[in-house]
C-alpha cells in the first residue's frame, strides 16, 4: 500500500472517529433513553467503521482483493434485488444463469482484463440469453414484465457496480500502478455525498425535493451535500490524475448520478411497498441502500476516465 | 455426534443460502408447548423454521412429516428419525382402523411442540393456500392448553422450486403470528377458516 492511500485511510480514520464522538455526545444530550435518530446515526457510524475495515482489508490484497469485495456486493445485491422482485417458476434457468453464471463470468472478466468481453457481455449477450432460458418454460404470463426485471437486476447489481473493480483494467499515463486510489476516490466522493446530503438535509432540510420517491431527501440537502462533496473531491484531486478543476467536474458529475441513483432505486422500492431493500447494513438497511448511489455513479466514471484519461 | 453435526450442517446451509430472518410478529420465542402451522410449498420449509427457532426451542419442536415420503430407507429416514427427531404420519391410511393423527397426539402428550403443514401437501400452484386439511382442528380442540402460531414462510418456493436441484440464494422471512385457540362454540370448519385467514394475514402483499 503507498503513501497516499495510507494518508487516506488515516483521513478517514480521523474523520470517523470524530462522528463517533459527536454521535456519542449527542445520545449523551439526550439523556441516554431510546431516541430513533440519534441510536440510528450511532448504528449507521458503527457500520461505517466495519464497511472501512473490510475496504481497508481488499485493498491490502490489491486488484484481486477489490475483485472478489465487488464480487461479494453484486452476490448481496443481486440477491436483494431478485428477492423483491417476484418471478415465476419458468424463470428459474434464467436466475440460476444470473446468480451463478453472469455473476461470476463478469468478475471472472474484469480479473483478465478483458475488456472487449467485460464490458458487453451482460448487455448484450446475457440480454438475448436471459429471454430465451425463460422461454423455454412455455409460461407467457408477465413474460416481457419477468425478462426486464431479471435482466434490469443484473445490470445494476453486477454490471454497474462491476464497474468499480474495472477501474484497476485502466491503463493511465502517469498514473500507473495507483488505479486502487481511483477506486477510494470514487466510493469516498460519492459515498460522503451520501452522508452529507443526509446530515445537511437532517440540519436544514425543510422543502421536499421528490416528495413521492423519497419523502426523506430535501432540497436544502441535496445542494449541501452535493456541494461540499464536489469541494471535498476536488481537494482530494492530488490522489487522482486528474486536475483541480477535472477533480470538481468528476465529483460534480458522481455526485449527480449518485442523487438520481438513490432516485430511481427509491421509486422500486416504493412500488413494491417497502422502505430499505434488506437488513444486513444495521442502520442504513440493505447492501442495495447502501451502493444505489454508486450503481449509477461508477459506469459513467469508468467510462469518463477511459475516455478521457487512458 | 453425527446427528448433532448433520444438523448444525444443514440449518447453516439453509440460512446461509436464504438468510432465513425470523419476524416474531404476535409471538415472542419462548418455551412453551406450540404447534407452529405453516404454508407449505417446498421440502425445506420446515427445516427453514426448525433453524429459525432458537437452539433451546429447537430441541423440544419436531417437524411432522409424511411417512410415504421419508420413511424411504437410506438418508431422507436417517435424517427425519434422527436429525430432526420427525413425527412420521400415514397420510395413505394403510390401516383403516388406526387413526393417523395418533403419533402426534402421543408427541403432543409427551409435551413436545410441533411443526405441521395443514394443507397437507406441497402447494405447487398459483393460489397462496390450499384448503386446510382437518387435522389442525383435531389438535388443537384435543390441547386447548397449546398455543397454536401461524407462521408464514415467504419465498422459499422461489429458492428451491419443485423438481429443482439447485436452490437459489434469495432471502427467506419467516413471519410468526399471534397464537390462537379453539373457541368454546366453534365448529372445525369455523377454526379452519380462522386459521387460514390468520395465516394468510401473515403473507407479503402482492403488488
Amino acid at each position: 500500500m503507498d503513501h497516499n492511500t495510507v494518508l487516506l485511510f488515516a483521513g478517514i480514520g480521523a474523520l470517523l472517529l470524530l462522528a463517533s464522538v459527536i454521535g456519542r455526545l449527542l445520545k449523551w444530550r439526550a439523556g441516554g433513553g431510546p431516541h430513533a435518530v440519534i441510536d440510528n446515526l450511532n448504528a449507521r457510524i458503527n457500520a461505517w467503521w466495519v464497511m472501512v475495515l473490510v475496504i481497508g482489508i481488499a485493498f491490502l490484497f490489491g486488484k484481486y482483493g477489490v475483485i472478489v469485495l465487488f464480487y461479494c456486493v453484486s452476490f448481496y445485491a443481486l440477491r436483494e434485488f431478485m428477492t423483491l422482485t417476484p418471478t415465476r417458476r419458468s424463470d428459474y434457468p434464467a436466475l440460476v444463469a444470473a446468480f451463478y453464471v453472469a455473476l461470476p463470468l463478469q468478475y471472472l472478466l474484469i480479473a483478465m482484463d478483458w475488456y472487449g468481453l467485460f464490458s458487453i457481455f451482460i448487455p448484450v449477450y446475457l440480454f438475448l440469453l436471459l429471454p430465451i432460458l425463460a422461454s423455454f418454460g412455455g409460461d407467457t404470463t408477465r413474460f416481457l414484465e419477468r425478462a426486464s426485471k431479471v435482466q434490469w437486476g443484473l445490470m445494476i447489481a453486477v454490471y454497474c457496480v462491476s464497474a468499480v473493480p474495472a477501474l484497476m483494467t485502466l491503463d493511465i499515463p502517469g498514473f500507473e500502478g495507483r488505479n486502487l486510489l481511483l477506486i477510494a476516490w470514487l466510493i469516498l466522493v460519492v459515498q460522503i455525498s451520501d452522508v452529507l446530503q443526509y446530515v445537511c438535509g437532517k440540519l436544514f432540510g425543510k422543502r421536499k425535493v421528490a416528495p413521492n420517491l423519497s419523502p426523506s431527501k430535501t432540497i436544502e440537502g441535496l445542494l449541501g451535500g452535493v456541494a461540499l462533496a464536489t469541494l471535498i473531491g476536488a481537494s482530494l484531486c492530488w490522489i487522482t490524475p486528474f486536475s483541480f478543476w477535472q477533480a470538481a467536474l468528476m465529483a460534480l458529475t458522481v455526485n449527480a448520478m449518485g442523487f438520481f441513483g438513490g432516485l430511481v432505486m427509491s421509486a422500486i422500492k416504493r412500488d413494491r411497498g417497502v422502505k430499505d431493500w434488506g437488513h444486513m447494513i444495521e442502520g442504513h438497511g440493505g447492501m442495495l441502500d447502501r451502493i444505489d448511489s454508486v450503481c449509477f455513479a461508477a459506469p459513467v466514471f469508468f467510462h469518463f476516465v477511459r475516455y478521457w484519461w487512458a | 455426534m453425527l446427528t448433532a453435526l448433520t444438523a448444525f450442517a444443514i440449518t447453516s446451509a439453509a440460512r446461509l443460502i436464504t438468510g432465513a430472518r425470523a419476524l416474531w410478529l404476535g409471538c415472542t420465542p419462548q418455551p412453551v408447548q406450540r404447534l407452529y402451522f405453516a404454508n407449505h410449498s417446498s421440502h425445506g420449509d420446515f427445516v427453514l423454521l426448525w433453524a429459525s427457532l432458537p437452539g433451546p426451542l429447537r430441541q423440544r419442536t419436531r417437524p411432522v412429516a409424511g411417512a410415504d415420503y421419508w420413511a424411504k430407507p437410506g438418508l431422507r429416514n436417517f435424517v427425519i428419525r434422527k436429525v430432526f427427531n420427525g413425527v412420521l404420519i400415514d397420510r395413505q391410511r394403510s390401516e383403516v382402523q388406526a387413526n393417523p393423527l395418533q403419533p402426534v397426539l402421543d408427541a403432543l402428550s409427551g409435551g413436545d411442540s410441533l411443526i405441521f403443514f395443514p394443507e397437507g401437501t406441497r402447494n405447487l400452484g398459483d393460489e397462496p393456500l390450499l384448503p386446510f386439511k382437518s387435522g389442525l382442528f383435531h389438535l388443537a380442540a384435543a390441547n386447548p392448553d397449546m398455543e397454536v402460531v401461524p407462521v408464514w414462510i415467504a419465498n422459499l418456493n422461489r429458492v428451491m422450486p419443485k423438481g429443482r436441484a439447485l436452490p437459489l440464494p434469495l432471502l427467506c422471512t419467516l413471519s410468526f403470528g399471534e397464537p390462537l385457540q379453539v373457541q368454546a362454540a366453534e365448529d372445525k370448519h369455523a377454526f379452519l377458516e380462522r386459521a387460514r385467514q390468520a395465516l394468510l394475514n401473515l403473507a407479503p402483499k402482492e403488488v
